[in-house]
């Protein structure tokens, strides 16, 4: 039934409709809201069957996710930032054993300095991982992507993150069509296991594999993982047959029909830069969008059809790699490796910094100009940046960068919004 | 698209105010997507909000830059936040203060703009009145459809019982059709003045 609810609101409850045994989370901004949905509907008995563990940390419910899920239980858990980096050698655990738990990341950034907002930085932490990635574009996707992600995780045994940018998709209330159990059972079958902890057939699971088998441990994952680009599209498939939506596949393309240019980006930001793409196509400005849903693995040749006609692809990146640049970009550049095209890299949206339609046409009339430096940081300061560069070469005890940053750029905010009455 | 900035301060109701407004416009089979934005969450800080009201899908996530309307929980803001930031020139103004609008000190900001669209409206006040606790967010959204008639009084009723049970959805809905009755009545008295 289409509602009008909180983003977090309408995962807690899909999730729910998924039938999961055992949920096990610690609760941190902006995760939050839907951890404490769930709970809620297991203490209620809406949600019947299912045990909501209370973990002391990330590192326990991630390992209670583990433990639940290798004795045979359907788990799910969800967090954010320092929480995906305090659980991170359990990450790997889950991924290394073939476990198919499904994780919710509400994408915010990580500190130092602190900072409780939105960017992609946590997932490309966990990059490596070994989970499956999907990126959400609306809360409604979100909410679809969970249903298809434990199927994904079930039929492989390999875990699957879903994520969906925090504060942007989980504190916002939209319309999203929230599935019946009936659509959902049809859709889900029951967790058949493929290795399971029983009393009454011991196995071991995550014994040491030394150098004799471990690269090719590796490489089955790895097998399972390209296994995984070829069922997303056919599990999307289904989805779109139960009902009638276009959530998850590989890529999603926007206007790409004769596209000179194309940005590729992940997340909620593609509908800022879709309406913003239709303001220079107005313009006579022959731009398109290439959406990323699966983003590992990567799905190195949908993109490279999708992008094999552009002159110059922009890849635009909430995160990046200290010291070289794009994270996205590196994988668009190697899935294109023998083409002939410019790439230009823009990171945006850091920390919470919105990404406004107004600064996304004025970016892509730099591309269409073939303006646009190789790596751009949208609406960057510099001068806040040459100031505090400036106060480190005159003084060795400057301080710490980020509360001079800070003050640097109050003072130069507070003087036109403060009045005196 | 009709876009919605609220103002307010951190207790006052200023992200279920933006959430009950999108319900309304739901209710009324029109797309509408309502988010905080979220700074320090402090009781008592400046907390503000957003609500997007249109007949077609919203794709933007940008916060709201040009709003069309704003609502103004705490009209001490003023002396904090460039409340009035971005308002189209044909903009509206729904300040929540027992006192005219021109007593408030806005004279610099608000004179570009149309005043017969700028109100205020008692809504602490009528808030006490109905609901026995100084909660205006539900009295301003009776308000916000009086003046701009984006939404209908009806509308507006439905989404706050929904959001609150009980009596105190039925309390809260009372404040707000008092603050429509009172904006209805304010904006009729500023339109006879224009024409005067």
């Amino acid at each position: 039934m289409l509602r009008q609810i909180e983003g977090s609101r309408a995962i807690a409850e899909t999730v729910a409709l998924c039938r999961p045994e055992v949920v096990c989370a610690y609760p941190i901004s902006p995760q939050t809201h839907i951890i404490e949905a769930v709970g809620a509907m297991v203490k209620s008995g809406k949600l019947a069957g299912c045990e909501f563990i209370n973990v002391e940390s990330e590192f326990a419910a991630m390992s209670v996710a583990i433990g639940a899920s290798a004795t045979g239980a359907r788990a799910y858990t969800a967090t954010a930032s320092q929480g995906l980096l305090f659980m991170l050698e359990a990450v790997f655990n889950a991924s290394g054993l073939g476990l198919p738990i499904v994780m919710t990341l509400a994408n915010r950034a990580i500190g130092a300095p602190i900072n409780i907002w939105n960017d992609h930085s946590d997932a490309m932490a966990a990059r490596d991982a070994g989970w499956i990635q999907l990126f959400a574009e609306t809360n409604q996707e979100a909410a679809d992507l969970h249903v298809q992600a434990f199927r994904l995780a079930e039929e492989l045994s390999v875990p699957v993150m879903v994520c969906m940018d925090g504060f942007i998709l989980t504190h916002a209330v939209e319309g999203v069509d929230i599935l019946d159990q009936e659509s959902v059972d049809s859709f889900l079958p029951p967790y058949e296991p493929r290795q399971v902890l029983d009393i009454d057939e011991p196995v071991s699971i995550g014994a040491m594999v030394g150098p004799e088998a471990f690269e090719e441990v590796r490489y089955l994952a790895h097998l399972r993982q390209l296994d995984a680009l070829e069922r997303i599209p056919g599990i999307a498939q289904d989805f779109k047959e139960l009902t009638g939506r276009d959530s998850g596949g590989l890529i999603r393309t926007y206007r790409i029909d004769g596209a000179e240019i194309i940005v590729v980006a992940l997340g909620s930001v593609l509908g800022t830069i879709k309406d913003a793409v239709d303001n220079r196509r107005e313009l006579g400005e022959r731009i398109g969008v290439v959406g990323i849903t699966t983003f590992r693995p990567f799905p190195s040749e949908a993109v490279r059809e999708a992008l094999a006609d552009a002159r110059q692809v922009v890849v635009l990146e909430k995160s990046f790699s200290t010291g070289f640049g794009g994270v996205l970009s590196t994988d668009v550049a190697m899935s294109m490796r023998d083409m002939d095209f410019d790439l230009r890299t823009v990171i945006a949206g850091l920390g919470g910094r919105a990404i406004t339609r107004r600064s996304l046409e004025e970016m892509l009339k730099q591309a269409n100009d073939d303006a646009l430096e190789p790596l751009t940081f949208l609406d960057l300061d510099q001068g806040a940046v040459e100031r505090e560069r400036a106060r480190m070469r005159s003084v060795r005890r400057s301080g710490p960068s980020a509360e001079n940053l800070l003050r640097d750029r109050a003072s130069s905010a507070a003087a036109p919004t403060r009045r005196d009455v | 698209m009709f876009q919605v900035r609220f103002h307010g301060r951190g207790g006052q109701g200023v992200v279920t105010a933006a959430e009950i407004l999108s319900v309304a416009a739901f209710a009324e089979g029109r797309h509408a997507q309502a988010f905080p934005s979220f700074g320090s969450e402090r009781t008592g800080a400046p907390v503000v909000s957003f609500c997007r009201i249109d007949d077609r899908e919203i794709r933007t996530r940008e916060p709201v830059m040009e709003p069309d309307a704003l609502i103004i929980q705490d009209a001490t803001l003023i002396h904090q936040v460039d409340l009035f930031a971005g308002l189209v020139h044909d903009g509206y103004a729904l300040v929540n203060t027992s006192r005219a609008f021109t007593e408030l000190g806005f004279d610099q900001t608000s004179a570009s703009f149309r005043q017969d669209r700028l109100i205020t409206c008692p809504a602490t006040e009528l808030a006490l009145e109905h609901l026995g606790r100084p909660l205006p967010n539900a009295a301003l959204l009776g308000g916000f459809a009086a003046l701009t008639g984006q939404i209908t009084m009806e509308a507006i009723d439905t989404a706050v019982k929904e959001r609150f049970e009980g009596a105190v959805g039925e309390r809260n809905a009372a404040a707000a059709a008092a603050a429509f009755d009172f904006v209805t009545s304010r904006v009729k008295e500023l339109a006879r003045a224009s024409t005067d």
